[in-house]
Order: structure tokens, then C-alpha cells, then sequence
């Protein structure tokens, strides 16, 4: 790009990335790299469910009702609100078939499932996933949170959630760059909020 | 054209170890016509293997054979077993290294005389002065291309928003050493390509316009037909005769097993945790303690600079990883002031961060809105680095396990390491400053970080002009064993407030020419 060029894209302000993604499930499963790793596509039935619900009937082995508390434990851990369950739900997805292979990993999540669904049933008369409000399930993760489930899904989540590519427009994640010519012509010294020195 | 040694030549200089120090060492020595057998525990990537995505640039390069965090620093609880963070591969961490290539301030050569004694401390002067590396450093820069420099001749790094955003900061607090030496081209240099602000320069520049021994050093040194490269060939001791020389190394291939390369003289350039862990596993009865040993400092007084970081949400977005990594560089508080509670000084220096590395260094264990409100503002962010010096204490070490084995059967390194009070006085100041400086251009919220993992490594195997106070003279020459050398950062005395690298390759440059001079002479 020319000199002149760049100077008119400068002119033009700051290149600022939408924080929203619009992309069908099929190229969203395709995007986020996943799809190869086990996730599948939603049956026809279960579209008749309610969207959460739906997403936990994908938990065959582990079962619906641990796909759900899971699904809700992983949005309390690390909550955006504009972010819609399916991406958490991939982050937790490929428990159920690392279970099935796994009896230990399986016991643990079956055991911190059934421990936190007990604690949260002697304080608020729920399952965990059916607590109402967010803070009073924190109440309950703040029980749990040094114990060896809480930190095995917590600590999956950092990659798990955050290292899925399908969310990075969410945050302004750009990704990959080489194969765009990295920023020298898209915006690497574009800021224009800064005040004049 | 690469050549092949036989194993019994023993007329070759074996270097362990292909990164800043041994990869600059191999160039260095092949140039003057020495033939050098280069021993290389990783795998010999290739740009071809490089992505732009964090955690599986650390998943392909780290050295991820398990280590031991102990001693009172924060890595025993969040990396328990990855107190460092280095490359295993043929260029070593320079895959890795940010480019920012600082020189160190002659004060810091001389810490003893300028700091006095300090409790608690084994603080040392370097046997050589500012002076006397000095014409070195031109040559390492000019051999890098560190942008903006005199001696490589290229223009600076543009600046980036990143960049731009810390040096406002900057500025409104009064500071006005700013700074940015990167050996990345600014234009095409050296074969290599000019930077297209890809960013990612951590993960191994995809391009190859920031310097690494891979693209660089190594294959210069191979084409002059007196180099042999070797990767994933782990040494596991080196040998020696009755009269207590080095006669040569044994290592591992990548099916385990082993082979005896001989050699005139051996280098150890395998990072300030594996060459003195080295030394150590090469105990015979002739020493007892370890290779090089006689004054007990092998292993000792390692040191990682003091570091802390930051991740600020300003006002506006600054995409703080469009670009070369390092953002602007403060110089203002390397100089010597006790008058701020510590000795010595420290940088601040913007390094970017990619979302998959913020979330998991913002605050390692920790969850919630707290953590996730943060990473909203991803956008938003700069995000800082403070490197300053880190006092030698003894008991801060590369030590062996008493029964834990690798996969080679040798024992492995623990890695212990306690602030000394400077550390932590200097830390405050540093995380103060920077929250100062990120308010001054309206930011909202600064979310003081833990140290990461250590890259930078130094001191194990420390300089000294008697043999009693440390392990090399001051050509990287063990003080006991007159063939064999160190060529990587464990040679510091002090760390000084700057990155290793560029001291790591102008102490190799003057090493390759003691080393070919005295080969010469005969006296090798």
C-alpha cells in the first residue's frame, strides 16, 4: 500500500472491530475448529426443547442433567452476559465423551455434580442449575471452588472458553494475522482517542 | 552444504545448546573457520510450523519436561511445574524472545561496587565493564538488526497504537526515556523480510523478520561446511580424562539412545537451568560436586529479574496486539536511586497479550465477573511488563532431585527462588508507576498480574574474576576445566534491568573470538 493510501485509511478514524458474531451454526461449528472434536449436530427432536435444555440432551454419556449444571456452573465462573450458552457449551462439551473413556474423570464430575446439587437442595431447595439468582449459586461455588472439581472445570474453562476461536470477535480477538499481511495496512497505528500531547 | 563429523573427532568444538548463546556461538566460531558440532536437545522447527495462536505455539515450542517451582515465590502455587518459560528446539528461546534488545547500564556490571554489601544478597562484579562489551553490543546489534539503532543502520519500529497509548502515559508522568530497540527489520535486512506488524512475535515470527538463531545464525553457520547440527540430541553428561580435562559430551537421540561425541572444547549454552543442571549430573570422583564446581556456585544464585505485570482498560480501544509485540519501552527508572527504597532500576515495557494469554495470566486461579468484566474491555486493554534487576542470593538455585528422574534417568532440576525485600519493594514501585502512568490517558481499572513464568534465566553458572565467588572467567571460561566454557545467560553476574539476549549474543561474539584465538595458539 502506498503512503497516500495509508494516510486516507488513517483519515477514516479508527478500525474497530464489531464484538458480535453472525454466522450460521454449520459455519460456526466449522470456524471454531471444533466440529472434528466431537460436536454434534443438533437433532431435529430437540429443537423442540428450551435452547438451554437442548444443548444439555448433547450430554449422552454424562446425561442431561450434568450437561445442564455444567453448562450453568461454566457461565458462573466466567459470566458475559452477551455471550449465548453454546459457547459455553462447547467449552464443557467434551467432557462427555472424555468420561466415557475415562471412569475418573467421569467420577469426578459425577461426584462434584452430585455434592454441589446437595448443597445447593439443604440451602435453597434446588438443584443447582434451578437456584434462581447468580448470587446465590456463587454462594455455593464459593463452598466448593478449592476443591478438585471446581478447579478441573475452572481450569479447563481458561482454554476451553477463552482459547475458542468462535468467541475471539466477541471480545475484538482478531486472530491470525500473517496470512492478512499482518496490520501494517489494517490498523496497527490507527488509535485516534488519544488526546494531543 | 552441512557436513558430518565422526563422533571420535575430537578437533571439534561441541556446543549444547542452539539458542541466543549457542546458535551466536556456532556462527561466530564457523566464521573463523572452526568446526563446531552443535548439539540440540529440541526439534528443528520450521517457519512452516508457526502460527499465530498462543497456546499452540506453547504446546509446539515450550520446554514442557517437568520442572520444580520451590522457595517462597508465587510459581509454587499458580506454575508448580513450569517455573520457566523457555523454547526446546533449534534456536532455542530466541523462537520465543520478544526482540527487545537493551543494552545494560554500566552500573549494572558493577553492582557490588556501586550497591555496596547488601544483606542477604551475593552481589557481585561483573569481572568486565560496560566498556569492554560495549563494541560488543555493536556488533550484536548490527548482526540482529535491532531497529533504530546506529550500528544495524535501520529505521525504528513505527509506532503502533499500543505504543502509542504507553508513551502518552508516559509522557503526561513526567518520564522521557522511551524507548523501543527491536531486532525486528525495519526494511529487508540480512535475507530476512521487512515486519508487516503481524504481531505474535512470541509464538515465533512467521515471517522471520524478527532475529532467531533458526533462520539466522544456524543456517550461516552450516553453510560454511564447518558446522553439524544435531537436534533432539540431549546431553546428558560431559566427560572428562584424568587430567581433568573435557574430552567430550554424552548424549541422547530422539529413540534414547546413546552416543559419545568427542571434542577439543565444550560449550554449555542449555539456559540458566539446564547447563548448570548439566555441570551438576556430570559429578565424577574426580568432582565430586559437579563439573566446575570447586566454589559451590554451580546452580547458585539464579535469578529471573524482578517482574511484575499489568493489564490496563483505557478509555478506547488500543488492539494492543496489532503489531510488533513490545510496545514503548520506559527507561526512566533503570538508573540507580535509592532514594525510590531499592537498589537498582527497572524498565517498563508494553508487551501485548492475545485474549487466550490475558484470560489465563490476568489472575491464574482466579474466576468470576471480576476476572470476566475485565476481559470485556479486551479491546481496550494495554498491557505492561516490568523488568528490573534481581539481586544474586545464594540460596536462590538450580538444585537435582533427590529421586525424581526424567525420561533419561537423571535427576531433575528444581528450580528455587524467594524475593529478596528489594525484590518486592521494587516490585510495588514499578506496578505504582504504571498505574500512574496508564490514569494520566483516563484509564478505568488496572489489574495488577503475578509474575509469569521466568523467561529470563541468569546467574547459575555466574561470571567472577576469583574462582572462589563464581563458576566462568571472564571469557565464559570455567575457572576449573580450561576447555570447557558457558555460553548462555547463566554466565551473569548480575542481571541487570534488561532482557538477556542481546548480552547473551555480545558476550558470545567475544567468546567466539577467545575461543578461535587460543584454538590458534594452541593454547586450546
Amino acid at each position: 500500500m502506498k503512503d497516500d493510501q495509508l494516510q486516507s485509511a488513517a483519515a477514516q478514524g479508527m478500525r474497530v472491530v464489531e464484538k458480535r458474531v453472525a454466522v450460521s451454526r454449520r459455519a460456526f461449528l466449522k470456524g471454531s475448529g471444533l466440529a472434528a472434536a466431537g460436536v454434534t449436530a443438533l437433532s431435529a427432536g430437540s429443537l423442540m426443547l428450551p435452547a438451554r435444555d437442548a444443548l444439555a440432551a448433547e450430554f449422552t454419556h454424562l446425561g442431561a442433567d450434568i450437561g445442564k449444571t455444567l453448562l450453568v456452573m461454566a457461565r458462573d465462573i466466567f459470566p458475559h452476559d452477551k455471550i449465548s450458552d453454546r459457547f459455553y457449551m462447547l467449552a464443557i462439551e467434551p467432557y462427555d465423551a472424555a468420561a466415557a473413556k475415562d471412569p475418573a474423570l467421569a467420577k469426578l464430575i459425577s461426584d462434584g455434580v452430585a455434592q454441589l446439587n446437595a448443597l445447593a437442595q439443604a440451602n435453597f431447595m434446588a438443584p443447582y442449575a434451578e437456584v434462581p439468582t447468580e448470587t446465590e449459586r456463587l454462594t455455593l461455588l464459593y463452598t466448593i471452588e478449592h476443591g478438585a472439581f471446581f478447579q478441573k472445570i475452572k481450569g479447563d474453562m481458561v482454554t476451553g472458553f477463552y482459547n475458542n476461536k468462535a468467541v475471539w470477535p466477541l471480545f475484538g480477538e482478531e486472530g491470525s494475522s500473517w496470512e492478512k499481511g499482518g496490520y501494517i495496512a489494517r490498523g496497527f497505528d490507527d488509535i485516534d482517542w488519544l488526546p494531543k500531547a | 552444504m552441512s557436513k558430518t563429523f565422526s563422533k571420535d573427532d575430537n578437533s571439534v568444538v561441541v556446543i549444547v545448546g542452539s539458542g541466543a548463546g549457542g546458535g551466536t556461538l556456532a556462527d561466530e566460531l564457523t566464521r573463523q573457520g572452526v568446526d563446531v558440532v552443535i548439539l540440540e536437545a529440541g526439534k528443528h522447527h520450521t517457519q512452516e510450523d508457526f502460527e499465530n495462536d498462543e497456546w499452540a505455539m506453547f504446546a509446539k515450542i515450550s520446554w514442557l519436561d517437568k520442572r520444580i517451582s520451590a522457595g517462597g515465590w508465587h510459581h509454587t502455587e499458580t506454575y508448580p511445574n513450569l517455573p520457566a518459560w523457555i523454547v526446546k528446539g533449534v534456536g532455542g528461546s530466541t523462537m520465543h524472545w520478544s526482540g527487545l534488545a537493551l543494552r545494560f547500564m554500566a552500573h549494572e556490571f558493577k553492582t557490588r561496587t556501586t550497591y555496596g554489601h547488601v544483606p542477604g544478597a551475593n552481589v557481585l562484579d561483573w569481572p568486565i565493564s560496560y566498556e569492554e562489551l560495549a563494541p560488543y553490543y555493536e556488533i550484536a546489534e548490527r548482526k540482529m538488526g535491532v531497529a533504530g539503532t546506529k550500528a544495524s543502520g535501520l529505521p525504528p519500529m513505527p509506532p503502533n497504537n499500543h505504543y502509542k497509548v504507553i508513551e502518552a502515559g508516559a509522557r503526561k508522568i513526567g518520564y522521557k526515556d522511551i524507548v523501543r530497540p527491536v531486532a525486528s527489520n525495519t526494511r529487508p535486512n540480512d535475507g530476512r523480510p521487512a515486519c508487516q506488524q503481524i504481531g505474535y512475535c512470541m509464538q515465533g515470527c512467521k515471517i522471520g523478520a524478527k532475529w532467531s538463531t533458526l533462520y539466522s545464525e544456524i543456517p550461516r553457520a552450516m553453510k560454511t561446511g564447518h558446522a553439524e547440527l544435531r537436534p533432539q540430541s540431549m546431553v546428558l553428561r560431559i566427560e572428562h580424562d584424568k587430567s581433568g580435562k573435557a574430552t567430550g559430551v554424552l548424549y541422547a537421540d530422539k529413540d534414547g539412545k546413546q552416543h559419545l561425541q568427542k571434542a577439543r572444547v565444550v560449550c554449555v549454552a542449555g539456559n540458566s537451568i539446564e547447563s548448570p543442571r548439566l555441570l551438576l549430573n556430570s559429578a565424577s570422583s574426580m568432582f565430586p560436586n559437579g563439573l566446575a564446581n570447586s566454589s559451590g556456585q554451580v546452580g547458585r544464585n539464579y535469578m529471573n529479574h524482578t517482574t511484575a505485570a499489568a493489564l490496563t482498560i483505557n478509555p478506547g480501544p488500543v488492539y494492543m496486539y496489532r503489531g510488533f509485540d513490545i510496545a514503548a519501552v520506559v527507561s526512566d527508572e533503570v538508573p540507580n536511586n535509592p532514594d525510590r527504597g531499592f537498589l537498582g532500576g527497572y524498565h517498563l515495557e508494553g508487551l501485548a497479550l492475545h485474549l487466550p494469554f490475558a484470560a489465563a495470566f490476568m489472575k491464574p486461579g482466579g474466576w468470576g465477573r471480576e476476572v470476566s468484566s475485565a476481559l470485556e474491555k479486551f479491546d481496550h486493554m494495554s498491557c505492561v511488563w516490568v523488568c528490573g534487576e534481581d539481586l544474586a542470593q545464594e540460596e536462590n538455585s538450580i538444585t537435582l532431585h533427590p529421586t525424581e528422574r526424567d525420561q533419561h534417568g537423571l535427576p531433575i532440576p528444581i528450580v528455587t527462588k524467594t524475593d529478596h525485600t528489594n525484590d518486592a519493594v521494587m516490585r510495588r514501585h514499578g506496578l505504582a508507576q504504571w498505574r500512574k502512568l496508564s490514569e494520566a490517558v483516563g484509564a478505568t481499572r488496572v489489574i495488577d498480574m503475578p509474575p509469569y513464568p521466568a523467561s529470563h534465566n541468569m546467574g547459575t553458572n555466574r561470571m567472577s574474576e576469583k574462582a572462589r565467588d563464581g563458576v566462568v572467567n571472564k571469557w565464559g571460561q570455567t575457572h576449573d576445566i580450561k576447555n570447557l566454557f558457558v555460553s548462555d545467560g547463566s554466565q551473569f553476574t548480575s542481571s541487570g534491568a534488561a532482557n538477556p539476549t542481546l548480552t547473551i549474543v555480545a558476550l558470545a561474539i567475544r567468546q567466539a573470538e577467545y575461543i578461535a584465538g587460543a584454538m590458534r595458539r594452541r593454547e586450546l
